[in-house]
This record gives structure tokens, C-alpha cells and sequence, in this order.
């Protein structure tokens, strides 16, 4: 077996213990002005459609504008069930979901700093959903945008689900002479959705 | 695929020189890389708070990292993931093709791994029947010219479009003459997912292993290694021992640090934190020493295992924008590089320490602050004390060192040096000095400064 093998060469190998610094005093410096317009600048730098909202039926028209008849959407908001699929999908494989063209999902938190969402497994219905989509919708509450990464982790802890991602941005590539292309093998464009009861 | 030269690094570097076009080229586009890099960094007050912060977490780690990794392995098994140890790259790979062949499949998609670059993994499954098909963009575009990749965040960095238009129309299909990156990106698009929706195992590499947590982060900007792993029945991920850290909350530290230093982006579009398997999913992970347990045990570079493999230190070197990746002939290209491989192999990695001005800029951008210059310095020391520098070069030193510990020998030889370039310069300026290969030699001074003083100052 060579994982006492390994595991003694490091005990043996390993410096003297160090200290473990605080990551604390960095969100002391974090910006905590106007995290809307923060995030909005940002998400929409990295080639993210940003869209203020005061209720679901706003998203709803939205994107009965921007997409047409006769696509595949698909969501997890049961609210969304008379625009979208928010149950057959489910039964899919993975492999089935290859024609979706939307996919409508919930995230709690945003990141100002990077224009990220998190999201988990239980918002993406099917983990491969905000991946395999040719778009992605994000609904967010306005309120839950945090100035920075130490923030977002403070807030999401360590959870116990499966899988979760941070999304910022659509898929993209720069991987040709550096020239950025926009839908390299996930999503074609991510429209952000952010929701301000007032 | 990798072809592994036996050349050096000065006389692949002279290839790569023959074309001085691209040559400027190349220096031009990392150090474009390099400025977002500043510009993003700027922003921030608290960079340097967040480098040293990144850089003490890391050496922490390496300084209990049986623990971590012991812990790691506990939450991972836990959490339904299988655990797999590697002393070395060829039990790394007889691991991933013993779960291959027992899935009875002969096919694999991988995302971006430089530790299966390092283990030459795609050539032992080739030899063993097994085809992968690489899914990050830069990585399949050098895998179907046959080459390593010469960066390790930009894999065909190197490649000018129209080469990659002509590849493209060789083995995808694509029009003769196409070289629009837009068309070539949206061709791979869809000749990669065809390879996504068909392939059962698909294959990661690993940026963050968390040892509280026992789960795994993986980057990237295109989202194919998550294609790979949600579409997948089994999902196996590569990682070095030195991946590990402590908790879920230094990622917001690593996160913050990572692209920006790469690239000046943010954050990657997709950091996915693999937890558990899917349903019905196996999700393997194989843990890989490969000789980090001893660059663990040399005080002078062990903290070259903190890299993260940002690649700001290839952005920014003068010698590799101008040498090209491949100059390095290791997995590992740039001053990263150049002091991580010489642990696996310092004869054949001996070049690589003096490939470097040791101007100490990849030092200044480091984001977990690894003493990169100090360390290509001190690799020099050892090598030569090895015996592993070429004959020339000790020959050089040994004369060098006999000059300059005696003044009056010094000052003789001085002398002669300043004869000779004035009256004899064919002497020095020919082909038998590297040196004066694309430079001139500079003027001689008229007289030393030890001369000079004597006559202005000496007197009083």
C-alpha cells in the first residue's frame, strides 16, 4: 500500500508547525457601498445580462421577450411551472437534458466583487442543468448580494449538499490569440435577475 | 504526445528565436496577460494582506500535512468518494486504467490537469488502448498538433489562429483558410459535446482539496469539466498531496488570489465544489506524491509546493515570453517550473535553474509569495555541486572564480579584457560566445574604475 508509504515520508518530511492566520481582518477592508451597482458593473464586465426586478411576473415577461415558442425551458421556481418545465425534468438522465435551451434557477447569494452566484445542487434541479443549457437565468434577492468571497463564505458555511458552484459570467474562452469568445461549452449568455421587494 | 527532446533549454529557446515575429509576438500577448494582472490587483488595498495571508495558510498546510490529507481522506470516504494513493506517476496511472477497464469502456473526456501532463497519463492509455480526448480548448488544440501544452493556464499560447484554422480543417472539418476564432470556438463547441453526451468516465484535475470538508474544487472559464463530470458515470480527479487546505474559508482567500493573478479576471465562471457523487455516480479521487514528499524534505524548496499554478510567473518573465514554453521540455514550463522540476530529475532538469536573468519578478507576483529567483539561485549551487552543468559552464565558473579571488589577478585580467575588445574584437565577438549571439559586445572602457580613482582620488 502506498498511502503509509506517502503519509510517512511526509510526517517525516513535513517542517516544524506554523500558525494558521486569521482570514478575519480581511473583510475589514471589503466596500460595503451600493453592492448593487457593484455586482451590476462587475457581472456585467464578465459578459453577464444584469435585469432589476420587483416580482417573479417581470421575469416572466422577460423572458417571454427574449425567448420564443417551441424551446426547451426548464426551472426549479414551481412558480415559473406555467413558462417552464418544473417537474418532467427531473426524471431525465444527465444525457437528456442536451436540448435545453433555458434554464430558470434560484441562488441566494451574490458576490459584488466578482459578479458570482452561488448555487447548489438542490437550486439546479439536476447538476448538470446550468452547465449543458444554451442559457441560464439566475433569479437572486437584491439583498443578498455580499461585498466579498470571505463574505459569501461566512454566509454559505459548509454546507452538506452534494455540489455547488460559483457562476460568474456565461461560459467563455480566450484560448485562440487571446481573442474572448463568449459560449465555450456552458451556457451561450446568463441573464441575472435581481429581485427588490420595496 | 508530449515528445520530450533531449535538447536543452538554450538550444530550444534558439529554435523557438529563428522566428523573431512571433517571438515578439508571444512577448507581447503575456505581457498584455501581465498588465490586466496589475490592473486587477490594483484595486485592492489589501493584496498584499491577501498574498501573505494565502502564503502562510499554504505553508501551515505543508507543515501538517499528514493530518490534513489523513483528514481529507476521512471526509472524502465519508462522503461516498473512493481514495486512491500514489507513490508515483506510473501507480497514478495503472490506477486510472484499472477503473477504466472495469467499466469495461475504452474512452475517457479530461479536463485541464497539469499533474496527468506530469504523469504522462494520455500516452500510457494510448499504449494500453484507451483514447482521451482532452475538453479545455487550448489543451485539445495542442493535443491534436501532437504537442505538451507550453503554458499551464494557456495551453497554445504559442499557436498563431491561422495554425489552428489549418488543424482544425485537417481534423474537424472546418473550411481551409477559417481561422476567426468565434467559428473555430464554436466548431470545438460542438465536436466536444458530442464527446461529453458519449463518454462514460471523465477525468479532472483538482485546484482546492479541502481537508475539513473532505470535498474538491475545480476551475475553469469553458465549463468542461463540469460537462464532463455531471454527464458522467464515474468522475475520477487527479490531485497533488500539496492541493490540500485546512478549510472551506481559506477559498475565499485562494479564489480571490487565483485569476487575478492569471489573468486579471475576477473570478473563473465556474468554481464547482465536488462534494459527493451523484446517485448512481462514482467519483474517485486519486491523491499523487510523485516526488512532492521529497521537495518536501528540502528546506531550501519546499515552498514551491504553495504554487497554485496561476502562471503569473510565466506572464511575466523575460526569458520565458521570449523562449516559448516548450524551451522548458517538462510538464511544468516557466520559472515555476524551472524549480520544481529538478526535484524529479536534476540531470536532466539542469538547465532549467539557469534559464532565468534572476531579475525576481516572478517573486513580486507570486500570490502565495514563493521566493521563486531565490530558489532558481540556490538550484544553480546544488546542480553545480552535483556535477550536472555542462562542461563549458564549469569550465566558465572555474575560471571565473580563480579570477575574482585574487585582486592582482583581477586586475591583469581586466586589463587584457579591455586590450582585447579594443584592438581584437573578432577575439570575443564570434560564434564561440553565446553571448554575442543577438547582441553586441559594449565598448570597452578606457581605463578600470580602480584606475580611474588612483589617478582623480588616490592622491589626496
Amino acid at each position: 500500500m502506498s498511502r503509509e508509504k506517502i503519509v510517512s515520508a511526509i510526517r517525516a518530511n513535513q517542517p516544524e508547525l506554523t500558525a494558521l492566520p486569521d482570514v478575519e481582518p480581511l473583510k475589514a477592508y471589503a466596500n460595503k457601498e451600493n453592492l448593487l451597482a457593484q455586482f451590476t458593473t462587475i457581472a456585467t464586465n464578465i459578459g453577464a445580462k444584469v435585469c432589476e426586478v420587483k416580482n417573479i411576473d417581470e421575469v416572466k415577461t422577460a423572458i417571454q421577450n427574449n425567448f420564443g415558442e417551441g424551446k426547451r425551458i426548464v426551472s426549479t421556481l414551481s412558480e415559473l411551472s406555467d413558462i417552464a418545465d418544473t417537474k418532467e425534468y427531473l426524471k431525465n438522465l444527465p444525457v437528456e437534458l442536451a436540448d435545453v435551451e433555458l434554464a430558470i434557477l434560484r441562488s441566494d447569494l451574490a458576490v459584488a466583487e466578482n459578479g458570482g452566484i452561488w448555487i447548489t445542487e438542490d437550486q439546479m434541479g439536476q447538476r448538470v442543468l446550468p452547465f449543458i443549457t444554451q442559457h441560464l437565468a439566475v433569479i437572486v434577492d437584491a439583498k443578498n448580494i455580499v461585498p466579498t468571497m470571505h463574505d459569501a463564505y461566512s454566509s454559505i458555511g459548509i454546507t452538506t449538499q452534494g455540489f455547488g458552484a460559483f457562476i460568474a459570467g456565461p461560459s467563455k474562452t480566450a484560448d485562440i490569440e487571446q481573442s474572448l469568445v463568449i459560449g465555450a461549452h456552458g451556457p451561450r449568455s446568463m441573464s441575472l435577475f435581481l429581485l427588490s421587494e420595496d | 504526445m508530449s515528445t520530450m527532446s533531449t535538447k536543452n533549454h538554450a538550444e530550444l529557446a534558439g529554435q523557438f528565436n529563428a522566428d523573431e515575429q512571433r517571438v515578439d509576438w508571444h512577448d507581447e500577448t503575456l505581457w498584455w496577460i501581465r498588465q490586466k494582472r496589475d490592473k486587477a490587483v490594483n484595486q485592492f488595498p489589501e493584496w498584499e494582506l491577501l498574498r501573505e495571508t494565502g502564503s502562510k495558510i499554504k505553508e501551515h498546510t505543508l507543515s501538517n500535512l499528514a493530518n490534513y490529507l489523513e483528514a481529507f481522506e476521512a471526509n472524502a470516504l465519508a462522503n461516498g468518494i473512493t481514495v486512491h494513493w500514489a507513490a508515483d506517476a506510473k501507480e497514478h496511472n495503472e490506477i486510472v486504467h484499472r477503473i477504466i477497464k472495469r467499466h469495461g469502456v475504452n474512452r475517457m473526456v479530461k479536463s485541464k490537469s497539469m499533474l496527468t501532463e506530469e504523469c504522462h497519463l494520455n500516452e500510457y492509455l494510448a499504449e494500453n488502448g484507451i483514447e482521451v480526448i482532452d475538453s479545455d480548448l487550448g489543451e485539445r488544440i495542442v493535443q491534436l498538433a501532437k504537442e505538451p501544452p507550453s503554458h499551464i493556464v494557456l495551453p497554445c499560447i504559442h499557436k498563431k489562429k491561422e495554425e489552428i484554422g489549418d488543424l482544425f480543417h485537417e481534423h474537424l472539418g472546418t473550411p481551409a483558410g477559417v481561422s476567426d476564432p468565434q467559428i473555430l470556438a464554436e466548431t470545438a463547441r460542438q465536436h466536444l459535446r458530442e464527446v461529453f453526451l458519449t463518454r462514460k468516465i471523465a477525468l479532472t484535475g483538482v485546484n482546492f482539496a479541502i481537508a475539513e470538508t473532505g470535498e474538491f474544487i475545480v476551475c475553469t472559464n469553458e465549463g468542461n469539466a463540469d460537462m464532463g463530470a455531471h454527464l458522467s458515470e464515474v468522475h475520477i480527479a487527479s490531485m497533488g498531496i500539496e492541493k490540500i487546505i485546512p478549510k472551506r474559508e481559506h477559498l475565499g482567500v485562494f479564489l480571490r488570489l487565483l485569476t487575478r493573478s492569471a489573468t486579471g479576471q475576477p473570478i473563473t465562471t465556474y468554481s464547482s465544489h465536488y462534494k459527493k457523487p451523484r446517485p448512481g455516480q462514482e467519483m474517485h479521487i486519486v491523491i499523487v506524491d510523485n516526488g512532492r514528499s521529497v521537495q518536501l524534505s528540502r528546506k531550501d524548496f519546499r515552498n514551491s509546493l504553495k504554487c497554485i499554478r496561476c502562471g503569473a510567473c510565466m506572464n511575466t518573465c523575460p526569458v520565458y515570453r521570449r523562449s516559448g514554453g516548450h524551451s522548458y521540455h517538462n510538464a511544468i514550463s516557466g520559472p515555476i517550473g524551472s524549480i520544481l522540476a529538478p526535484n524529479l530529475d536534476m540531470e536532466k532538469y539542469a538547465d532549467l535553474p539557469f534559464a532565468s536573468t534572476l531579475c525576481g519578478s516572478c517573486s513580486n507576483v507570486c500570490p502565495v509569495k514563493i521566493d521563486i529567483h531565490d530558489q532558481l539561485y540556490k538550484w544553480r549551487q546544488v546542480i553545480v555541486k552535483a556535477g550536472y552543468t555542462t562542461k563549458t559552464k564549469s569550465a566558465g565558473m572555474k575560471m571565473m572564480n580563480w579570477t575574482l579571488s585574487s585582486p592582482s589577478i583581477y586586475h591583469v585580467a581586466g586589463k587584457a579584457g579591455r586590450i582585447v575588445m579594443k584592438y581584437a574584437p573578432f577575439a570575443v565577438n564570434n560564434s564561440l560566445n553565446p553571448w554575442y549571439k543577438q547582441r553586441d559586445m559594449p565598448k570597452p572602457p578606457a581605463e578600470s574604475f580602480d584606475e580611474w580613482y588612483k589617478k582623480n582620488r588616490g592622491k589626496k
